[in-house]
């Protein structure tokens, strides 16, 4: 991967195709460590599986042999000295508490850190290719902190207009660049 | 500033073509969107037949959707396009640019761009 903003595409598709109806994505950047969260509702992981699911040879895909999203992401995160963790609970241990977390830790400083790339457009791709979940988007660094909250944006729009309208994308595409734009002025 | 006024005006304007709207797409656009296909690119093939599908004002017949992985993560990034009463038509090695092309020959012009189906990269 290019840029960790396409890490980050990846593992939330991950969480949308284990169910999960509300996904978290909080990036914390301190001044030279940033932090990555994926937390999920999904339908989790067994233990089993857990335990198998950085190993690329491993994948519960049909269409092919290799499971490669969480062995790129875990590389990238220890490539530059950081770390990554997960943690699942799967649906049939913990009917009312299910889901998995994913969190990387990156040494921004180190010359082979991934650049974040184009964070803003991973957010909007995952919202318009699946207007049904919810997703909550904080970026949180020491020039201030960029937020989404699908929600709020449902409770506008209501049921008449979904989230992958693409007058809807282009707001939510400004709103983000917007305070990105903020930022970078402070 | 972006506002949440500025979405409920949003809503308000969408409120009459989304009756309109209701049973008329006749065609599938569908990115694959899995490992491979980000890794590849997909994201902005993705991106640019959304903005394409809502510039030429096709949104009406035109549906752009993401898929996984479709199984041949050599070709990625894949499209295919689904047309009721016509063969599906697998685009592979994408880029945007392509996609622009696809989007103008294909979707709008209903002539297959056979130099990126996926016939005619096993044939290379």
């Amino acid at each position: 991967m290019k840029e960790l903003s396409l890490n980050i595409l990846d593992i939330a598709e991950n969480s949308v195709k284990a169910g999960a109806t509300l996904i978290g994505i909080e990036l914390d950047e301190t001044e030279n460590i940033l932090t990555l969260r994926i937390t999920d509702n999904g339908c989790g992981m067994t233990p089993e599986v857990l335990q198998s699911v950085t190993d690329p040879f491993y994948t519960t895909r049909t269409t092919r042999k290799v499971g490669l999203g969480l062995p790129l992401l875990k590389l990238a995160a220890e490539q530059t000295g950081g770390k990554m963790t997960i943690t699942s609970r799967h649906e049939t241990l913990f009917p009312k508490d299910h889901g998995t977390e994913v969190t990387a830790t990156f040494q921004t400083q180190h010359i082979d850190c991934t650049p974040m790339g184009d964070i803003v457009s991973s957010i909007v791709t995952l919202i318009q290719g699946n207007p049904d979940r919810e997703f909550v988007f904080r970026h949180k660094s020491r020039r201030g902190t960029v937020e989404l909250d699908t929600r709020q944006l449902r409770d506008v729009l209501g049921a008449d207009v979904p989230l992958n309208n693409f007058e809807v994308l282009q707001w939510i595409t400004e709103f983000l660049r917007e305070q990105y734009a903020g930022e970078e002025k402070l | 500033m972006k506002s949440l006024a500025e979405l409920a005006e949003i809503r308000e304007r969408m409120k009459n073509k989304v009756v309109l709207r209701e049973g008329g797409n006749d065609m599938r656009v569908v990115v694959g969107m899995a490992t491979c296909g980000i890794a590849a690119g997909a994201r902005p093939v993705l991106n640019a037949f959304v903005e394409g599908v809502n510039r030429e004002a096709l949104g009406d017949k035109v549906t752009v959707t993401q898929t996984g992985c479709i199984g041949i993560c050599q070709y990625e990034p894949v499209v295919e396009v689904f047309q009721a009463g016509k063969d599906k038509v697998t685009y592979v090695e994408m880029t945007a640019e392509k996609a622009e092309k696809v989007l103008q020959e294909h979707i709008k012009g209903g002539k297959v761009v056979e130099e990126y189906t996926i016939t005619n990269a096993k044939k290379a």
